[in-house]
């Protein structure tokens, strides 16, 4: 046991004294353990938000079609949807006694790049993500007028909207459209807060707006004559012909498979009810193929820059002749100079890790409130889980396997080492 | 009966070789030494041209190395039949050592130098009868070393006080055999005087044997015994 104390003592004076070579590889190392870290807790942190993208919806409704494909129009705005679904079933969904809430979704324009959705009240009052939290209005309030927009945070913020500003929607997607509602401009009347979420990368309007901007665009372009101006749509009433998705929240939780299966053999036309956590977590393992390939990379870098202190600490080796010489002859076994070399390499890797925890600790909490701000990313400072104590842990582990190396050399040195250091075989 | 055995056990002399021999591998010639008798308290010189075997003579002496044939015994005890880790015991239980020069762990304190024999010896450090840090401090009072020098690296100390701490690492925990292999060739004649006068007395204090290299045959008046090496082809 004190063979044991001496030589940590001697290992951490060694360290000390050549602070300046290995301080260098020690932030080498830190660096490495920062990125495999941090990957690590990137990779939690974002399928935790992916995850809970939409939460508190029991089923999405749409047009026949497949899981990933549904999910991916009605929640994440990407991609078409494959059909519509008829306004009659979506009336007889809200008369559906299982049913507590229906937030129809109306998709097909866009405003500069980003989706318009087009839904009613009931959106801002049912939608919820996270962990069951629901939408917020950082300014102004949700739509009332049928010329009236509520933007997303990303929208508001990456085109610098106040509430109050004139914007025109053009028809069908894409950034540039040469299809322009000019004649109907909308108001700002609300700007979303961020949620980390899609719904911070659309516009929204009501599903009357909606069908008021298209009337007179039958053929797909607007007929001069035919379209409205502001004031005749107002004089008027709309009613939606059909709608996109619908997202249902039902009273039951556990008539949700019921519901599903009957929504999926419906007979006046063919749907398609989704769970959306299922979806989720189809769509994240997908993903998830690239998020391992990065934590592999992070990996091999943390093995890169054991194998430099390895290189390095051989080279030191050979400038450490006199000192072993001196040790053996005062008595000291073979195994404590080769113990010097193992501990000296795990107690640089502890303190590597431990700046690492610092490093990467203090990059969350400074660049976490800027993350969300700039890039609707949500990623707080928490406790490491056991996944990332156990990567942790692995570090000083790998650098005693690799230390082996230069310890089982001088521990064969030290064993043929005359007196005085002399005749070395 | 009882003080007899007593005195036996003082009598076994420190050092006791016979018809030793060690080759180093890649070498046809091997190195033979001539037999050593060296009653305990007593102290030997040993000089020679380079390439003669003092070395070699000391790492057998000192176990860190294991003749191929002849026997060697130290205080009694056959070292040339123990096995490698046990003649290590040995040798931080029974045996100082100060080399010519780099005699110091570079990153440990003077007093961290010379405490190192009780960190690796239980014997050394009960013999030292007194807390190690105290008995080394005093070693290094008795062979002049400042003590605002104790806790400081030994990297900035001159050779002359380098050595000296080397000496009271060799010293500290009275072991029975002190090694010296040339201690004094770098030290300039004042230092080198003043350095082997205070070993030399250090080590009758302690009753230890000391077993010094040399080729300045010039100190030799300083020892009980001479020993020559080089007179084998």
């Amino acid at each position: 046991m004190s063979k044991v104390r001496l030589a940590l003592s001697l290992a951490t004076a060694s360290l000390w004294y050549r602070r300046k070579v290995l301080a260098l590889v020690c932030l080498t190392l830190t660096l490495s353990v920062t990125l495999l870290l941090g990957i690590q807790y990137l990779r939690t942190e974002i399928r935790q938000s992916f995850t809970s993208t939409i939460s508190g919806t029991d089923l999405i409704v749409g047009a026949r079609s497949g899981q990933l494909n549904l999910l991916l129009y009605s929640v994440f705005h990407i991609g078409d949807a494959t059909n519509n679904i008829r306004w009659s079933t979506y009336q007889k969904l809200a008369q559906d006694q299982r049913i507590n809430w229906v937030v129809p979704v109306s998709l097909g324009d866009s405003y500069r790049g980003y989706r318009v959705v087009s839904t009613n009240e009931q959106f801002i009052e049912r939608f919820r993500y996270g962990n069951n939290q629901p939408l917020e209005l950082a300014a102004g309030h949700w739509f009332t007028d049928l010329f009236e927009v509520v933007l997303g945070a990303g929208v508001a913020r990456q085109l610098d909207h106040q509430t109050g500003d004139s914007v025109v929607l053009s028809h069908g997607g894409g950034r540039t459209s040469f299809a322009n509602h000019t004649n109907l401009p909308f108001r700002v009347s609300g700007i979303l807060a961020p949620t980390g979420t899609p719904v911070d990368q659309a516009v929204y309007i009501s599903l009357e707006a909606m069908e008021a901007i298209h009337i007179g665009w039958e053929s797909g372009i607007a007929l001069p004559g035919r379209t409205l101006t502001a004031e005749t749509a107002k004089a008027r009433t709309f009613e939606p012909a059909a709608i996109t998705a619908a997202l249902i929240g039902l009273d039951k939780p556990i008539l949700t498979f019921q519901l599903q299966r009957e929504l999926n053999q419906y007979r006046e036309e063919p749907l398609s009810a989704i769970l959306p956590g299922v979806a989720l977590s189809e769509l994240w393992r997908m993903m998830g193929q690239f998020e391992k390939a990065l934590l592999g990379i992070s990996a091999f870098v943390v093995i890169t820059s054991l194998t430099g202190l390895i290189a390095v600490l051989l080279t030191i080796q050979a400038q450490r002749q006199q000192e072993v010489a001196v040790l053996r002859a005062t008595g000291a076994p073979p195994v404590l100079i080769a113990s010097l070399y193992s501990f000296e390499c795990v107690v640089l890797a502890v303190a590597a890790c431990a700046l690492a925890l610092l490093v990467g600790g203090g990059a969350i909490a400074g660049l976490g409130p800027w993350l969300l701000e700039q890039y609707g990313i949500q990623i707080g400072l928490r406790g490491l889980n056991q996944a990332e104590w156990l990567l942790l842990g692995s570090v000083p582990v790998a650098a005693f396997a690799v230390s082996l190396l230069p310890a089982l050399r001088s521990w064969q040195k030290s064993r043929k080492l005359g007196f005085a250091g002399s005749g070395e075989a | 009966m009882n003080s007899s055995t007593a005195t036996v056990k003082t009598a076994c002399p420190a050092i006791e070789t016979r018809d030793l021999r060690f080759c180093w591998p890649g070498r046809k010639q091997p190195l033979t030494f001539p037999d050593i008798f060296l009653p305990s308290g007593e102290h030997l010189f040993v000089h020679g041209p380079s390439g003669t075997g003092k070395s070699t003579l000391l790492g057998l002496l000192s176990g860190m190395q294991a003749p191929q044939t002849g026997s060697l015994s130290l205080l009694g005890r056959q070292t040339s039949a123990m096995r490698a880790g046990a003649r290590d015991r040995f040798r931080a239980d029974h045996m100082g050592v100060i080399f010519q020069q780099f005699n110091l762990v570079p990153y440990l304190s003077a007093l961290a130098n010379v405490t190192l024999p009780c960190r690796l010896s239980a014997l050394r450090r009960t013999r030292t009868d007194q807390h190690p840090d105290a008995a080394a401090g005093q070693l290094l009072q008795e062979l002049g070393i400042p003590e605002n020098h104790w806790h400081h690296g030994v990297t900035e100390m001159s050779i002359g006080q380098q050595q000296r701490v080397a000496a009271a690492r060799a010293l500290i925990g009275a072991p029975e055999i002190i090694l010296a292999d040339e201690p004094t060739s770098a030290l300039d004649t004042d230092n080198r005087d003043r350095f082997l006068d205070l070993l030399l007395t250090l080590a009758r204090e302690r009753q230890c044997s000391v077993v010094f290299v040399s080729h300045d045959r010039s100190l030799a008046s300083h020892f009980h015994h001479q020993l020559a090496l080089g007179g084998t082809p």
